[in-house]
This record gives C-alpha cells, sequence and structure tokens, in this order.
C-alpha cells in the first residue's frame, strides 16, 4: 500500500458545491422575507407547506433513506401534537419542556410497532404501520384524556424569552427555523456512518449484511428518527392550532406527507422540500378547478408518475 | 489450532441434503481452495460460514470461537468477510462509499454524535474515507473512487467487492469465484492480489473457483466436493492425483 500514491484532495469529503448552495441560501434568503411581502393567506398556506417540509424529511429518512415503506407516519405526527397538547392543556406543563416528553413517546412507540415488524418484508410492513396509523386515531377518538372524537381545545400558545407566539407570521418563522434544522439534522445524518448504512441496507441487504451491518438495528434507528422528528412537528402543530383532533391524523394524512416524499424525488433533500411545497400548494392553487379538483389532481399525478417515475427531482443516484 | 475449524457441518433443504458432515479446517495466513462440480454445495458451504445459511448440525469455529449460528454482522464483525459469487456492490453508490461501507463494523459513531458534528465523529468519517481509498489504491481502482460502482468494469467490480472486504479487516476472506468472467490477463493479475491479500496484509485465503490453473498455481491446500461431500483434501499434487477427484470431474466436464 503506496500511502504517497493517495492524493490527499481525493480523500476530501466532497466540497460544498456552490451550484447547490447558492440556490439553497437564496430560498432560505425569500423564506424569511416572505411575510414582509405577504398577505394572512399566503402566509398561512406557507406555514402548512413548511409543516409539511418537516413531516417529509422526517418521512424520508424512513422512505428514502432506509428504503421502508411506511404508509402510518401521520400516527408519530399525532403522538407528538397530542403529547404536547395534553401536557400543555392538561398538567399546565411549559410547552418547551413537552418537547423532549414527546420526542420520548414517540421513539417508544417507534420501538413498539418497529422492533416486530422491521424484521418483515416491506410490503408486510406497509400494512403493518397502515395499521400502526388507524389504531392511533381511534385510541385518540376513544381516549378522554385526548378529548374522544372532538379532541383537545384550549392547547397554551408557547412564550419565549416572555415573548408569545400568536399570529401567523409567528408561527410561520417558527415553523421556518424547525424546517431549517430539520433539513440540517437530515444532513448532516445523511453524510454519516449511520446515513450510509441506511443506503447501504436500502440498495442490497444482504450485501449490507455480509459487510457487517446489523439491518434490523439499522431500519429501527431510521424509523425512531423519522417518528422524533414527526412529534417534534406535531407539537408546534398543536400549539399552532390551539385545539386538535383525531381527524386531522388520518390514513389520508400519512398518504400526503408520503406523497410529498416520492412526488419530489425521494432520497435527498431538495427534492424532498420541493415536493412538500408542492403538496401543501395543490390544493390552493387548483382552487378555481372547483369540482374538478380531485380528478386534475389524479391526472397530475398520473402525469408525473409517467413521465418522471424518480420525482421532479430526483436523486441523480437513482 | 487453526484459524477456521468446520466439523460434521450438514444442511438441508426440505428433503434435499445440500451438505454431507463436512469437515475441514484452513491454517492461519494460508491460501486455500474449495473446487467442485457446479451444484456441490460450495456457495452453500459459504453462505454456513458467514450466517447466511443456518446448519442442521455441526460447528464451525473462527479462531477457537464458536459462530455456528450467529447472524452475518455478527460473523463479519468477528472477522470473517466474504464477496459474492454473482458481485453484490451497491451499484447505485460511488466506489468510494462502497470501500467505506466495510468499515461499519469498525466504527462507532451513530446519529446523535452526527448532528452534533462532534470532533471525534469528524475524525472517524476522515479516518474512514481516507482507510476506504487506501483499499481501493491496494486493488488498484482508486482513480474511480468517486464513479457509481455500478459503472464500473467487471473486472474492476470484482476488485472493488474485494476492497470492501478488506475494509472490514477480516482474519479470513472467503472468495466465491472471483476469477468468474476474467480473461487470461485479468486473471493473471489476480492471481498476484490473491497473494498480495495474503502477504501484505496477513489475511487468510479461502477461495472457490472452477478455473483449475489458477486454483493448482494459487493454493497451498484444496478441498474438493462433489454432491454436497467431502471427496479430497490436501495439496494440489496429491488432489490432482487422486482417483475420486478425476472421476468427478471426468464426470461433469470433459
Ligand atoms: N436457498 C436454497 N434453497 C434451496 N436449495 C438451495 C438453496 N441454496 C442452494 N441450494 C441447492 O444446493 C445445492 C448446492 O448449491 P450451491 O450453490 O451451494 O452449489 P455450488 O457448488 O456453489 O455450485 P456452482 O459452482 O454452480 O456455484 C444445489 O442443488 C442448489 O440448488
Ligand atoms: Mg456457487
Amino acid at each position: 500500500m503506496t500511502e504517497a500514491r493517495i492524493l490527499p484532495a481525493a480523500a476530501q469529503p466532497r466540497l460544498m458545491r456552490w451550484s447547490v448552495v447558492l440556490p439553497a441560501l437564496a430560498a432560505v434568503a425569500c423564506a424569511l422575507v416572505l411575510p414582509q411581502f405577504a398577505n394572512a393567506y399566503v402566509t398561512e398556506v406557507a406555514t402548512t407547506a413548511l409543516l409539511y417540509v418537516v413531516l417529509c424529511l422526517g418521512l424520508n429518512i424512513v422512505v428514502g433513506y432506509a428504503g421502508l415503506l411506511d404508509l402510518g407516519y401521520a400516527a408519530f405526527f399525532a403522538v407528538g401534537a397530542y403529547t404536547s397538547g395534553i401536557l400543555t392543556a392538561e398538567f399546565g406543563l411549559n410547552f418547551w419542556l413537552t418537547i423532549p416528553v414527546a420526542m420520548a413517546a414517540a421513539c417508544v412507540a417507534g420501538i413498539i410497532i418497529g422492533a416486530p415488524t422491521l424484521r418483515l418484508r416491506s410490503d408486510y410492513l406497509a400494512i403493518v404501520t397502515l395499521g400502526f396509523g388507524e389504531i392511533v386515531r381511534i385510541i385518540a377518538r376513544n381516549l378522554d384524556i385526548t378529548g374522544g372524537a372532538s379532541g383537545l381545545i384550549g392547547i397554551e400558545r408557547p412564550e419565549i424569552f416572555g415573548f408569545k407566539l400568536m399570529q401567523v407570521q409567528h408561527f410561520y418563522y417558527a415553523f421556518l427555523v424547525l424546517a431549517l434544522l430539520t433539513a440540517f439534522v437530515c444532513l448532516s445524518v445523511e453524510r454519516s456512518r449511520m446515513g450510509r448504512a441506511w443506503f447501504y441496507v436500502r440498495y442490497d441487504e444482504d450485501a449490507a449484511a455480509g459487510i457487517g451491518i446489523n439491518r434490523v438495528s439499522a431500519k429501527l434507528q431510521a424509523y425512531m428518527m423519522g417518528a422524533v422528528i414527526a412529534s417534534v412537528a406535531g407539537c408546534l402543530y398543536a400549539a399552532k392550532m390551539t385545539a386538535i383532533s383525531p381527524e386531522s391524523f388520518t390514513f389520508n394524512q400519512s398518504l400526503l406527507i408520503l406523497l410529498g416524499v416520492v412526488l419530489g424525488g425521494m432520497g435527498r433533500i431538495p427534492g424532498v422540500v420541493l415536493g412538500a411545497i408542492l403538496v401543501a400548494l395543490l390544493p390552493e392553487v387548483l382552487r378555481g378547478a372547483g369540482t374538478y379538483r380531485p380528478l386534475v389532481t389524479a391526472v397530475a399525478l398520473l402525469a408525473i408518475m409517467l413521465f418522471r417515475p424518480n420525482g421532479l427531482w430526483p436523486d441523480k443516484r437513482v | 489450532m487453526a484459524l477456521l475449524e468446520v466439523r460434521d457441518l450438514r444442511l438441508s433443504f426440505g428433503g434435499l441434503k445440500v451438505l454431507h458432515d463436512i469437515s475441514f479446517s484452513v491454517e492461519k495466513g494460508a491460501i486455500n481452495s474449495l473446487i467442485g462440480p457446479n451444484g456441490a454445495g460450495k456457495t452453500s458451504l459459504f453462505n454456513c460460514l458467514t450466517g447466511f445459511y443456518k446448519p442442521k448440525g455441526g460447528s464451525i469455529r473462527l479462531g477457537g470461537r464458536p459462530i455456528t449460528g450467529l447472524p452475518p454482522h455478527r460473523i463479519t464483525a468477528l472477522g470473517l468477510a466474504r464477496t459474492f459469487q454473482n458481485i453484490r456492490l451497491f451499484k447505485e453508490m460511488t466506489v468510494l462509499e462502497n470501500a467505506m461501507s466495510g468499515q461499519h463494523c469498525r466504527s462507532r459513531h451513530g446519529i446523535v454524535s452526527a448532528i452534533l458534528h462532534l470532533p471525534s465523529q469528524r475524525r472517524e468519517e476522515e479516518n474512514i474515507r481516507t482507510t476506504g481509498m487506501r483499499w481501493l489504491d491496494f486493488v488498484g481502482i482508486q482513480q474511480h473512487a468517486h464513479r457509481l460502482a455500478g459503472g464500473l468494469s467487471y473486472g474492476d467490480q470484482r476488485r472493488l467487492e474485494l476492497a470492501r472486504a478488506l475494509a472490514s479487516t477480516p482474519e479470513l476472506i472467503l472468495l466465491d469465484e472471483p476469477a468468474a468472467g476474467l480473461n487470461e490477463r485479468e486473471k493473471l493479475d489476480l492471481v498476484h492480489l490473491i497473494r498480495r491479500v495474503r502477504d501484505e496484509t496477513g489475511v487468510t485465503v479461502l477461495l472457490i473457483e472452477h478455473d483449475m490453473g489458477l486454483v493448482m498455481q494459487v493454493s497451498e491446500k484444496i478441498v474438493v466436493f462433489d454432491y454436497g461431500q467431502k471427496i479430497a483434501d490436501g495439496t494440489p499434487e496429491a488432489v490432482r492425483a487422486d482417483p475420486r477427484v478425476i472421476e468427478a470431474y471426468l464426470g461433469t466436464e470433459d
């Protein structure tokens, strides 16, 4: 092994490419100033888009990185929202303290559902996660502490340094911070040992096991990390809405999040962000189509599946 | 004590007996071969050794430690690496990422330290990367480090699989038909490379191969399988002269 022949530059991580960094910075800059120019309606829609960005980035860890099909992801969103909602509304806990509790609850839920099922092949997993999503929603519907079918009301608005988050703009910025944080977290992990392990498992499980990766543990970690991200989004969602009900966490919600991941091009962050924004904007853009809306949506989706089967902005590798 | 000791290993699928009471050993620092006609059970034996198949009976010891029935990732961590008969690279990932994969079980940083960008995590990443490059250099494909693995030539893909396996710093490496699909020139290079694996890294080698010229040239000891049974075991000269081996090969090959 001749050390001298190794080019030091070749051994370095690929440098940040300006072609990626500049557009990303520009997008963040636009996002920062948007509420200054936009009316309340546009800011509201943009806030929803940011919520979907967080959720889609979280689900992307499970689906895009580890290659597991999860049809019940909204359940973890619900776990976060209800944990935070109950703790603030019923027990008067400070909003910020509910976040670690919600994360822990999501971890536990992730292990309960993941540990026995992640050994299964992914098509079985899809069915089990679908069932899990429904179970969580039905539990929320039937317990007293979750407010039954009508849900929880009177969730406290969070305060930060004595400043109470109230208006649409406040929550817009809160979700923007969360989205940027989530993107940073995903990027960090994607380029680390564990992130690579997910890709190895996704591309060839047997080869991954053969080079020393514990596939069940790797999948479980992806599943838990996805769950934690959804739960944090859930906390902030509950605080923004001040009222939550089981109908916010349906199978439809899980499908929309999954749609965002697949639509933009699962696997890498820019595509997923684009997909998430589209999922949030589509219903608004198509408002004019009236009763034809579902038809237009279906045709648009079919066209994407036919002409861009890897998503609108796919990962170059796939 | 031998590095690998296989005793009375049995394997069957339903009614089909694939391995009948196989016993043999591989000494530390050796280059040994496993030969036999198609369907003799060679790959199945490798799959038992590496935990992909659960044997019906018998025992496998690596460096004196029993590894029978452990899951594949544990066995790799204990120092047994392999390549696959039908190349199993992560084709959609870069050549370097493939080489880096072998070090997963030799590194420890997880999700949290990656998010926090801990200095020790950065150092470990750096280390994984340079070590990956070093193994690519060892097998001679460093210039392709940033290409996708699926785009490599067939011969280079085989080299990459070897680099990936070596990156897990094994004590014993199992090569399943490393010369399949290579031309004569590439086969010569491969013989040279296999010798370097043993001589420069001290890794013991056990390989499956159909090319008799290559096998006779590279191995110090040969184990011969036929219909799931061991029919001979010895030096190349002894095996070549063994009437049972001649019969087995006359029956299947020309
Ligand atoms: N997973 C399996 N299920 C059922 N039968 C199997 C399985 N794996 C191997 N076999 C059978 O075991 C026998 C030995 O196969 P194996 O692949 O080990 O042979 P081999 O010696 O490697 O042959 P080749 O030289 O063609 O690679 C064959 O009859 C094969 O059909
Ligand atoms: Mg074989």
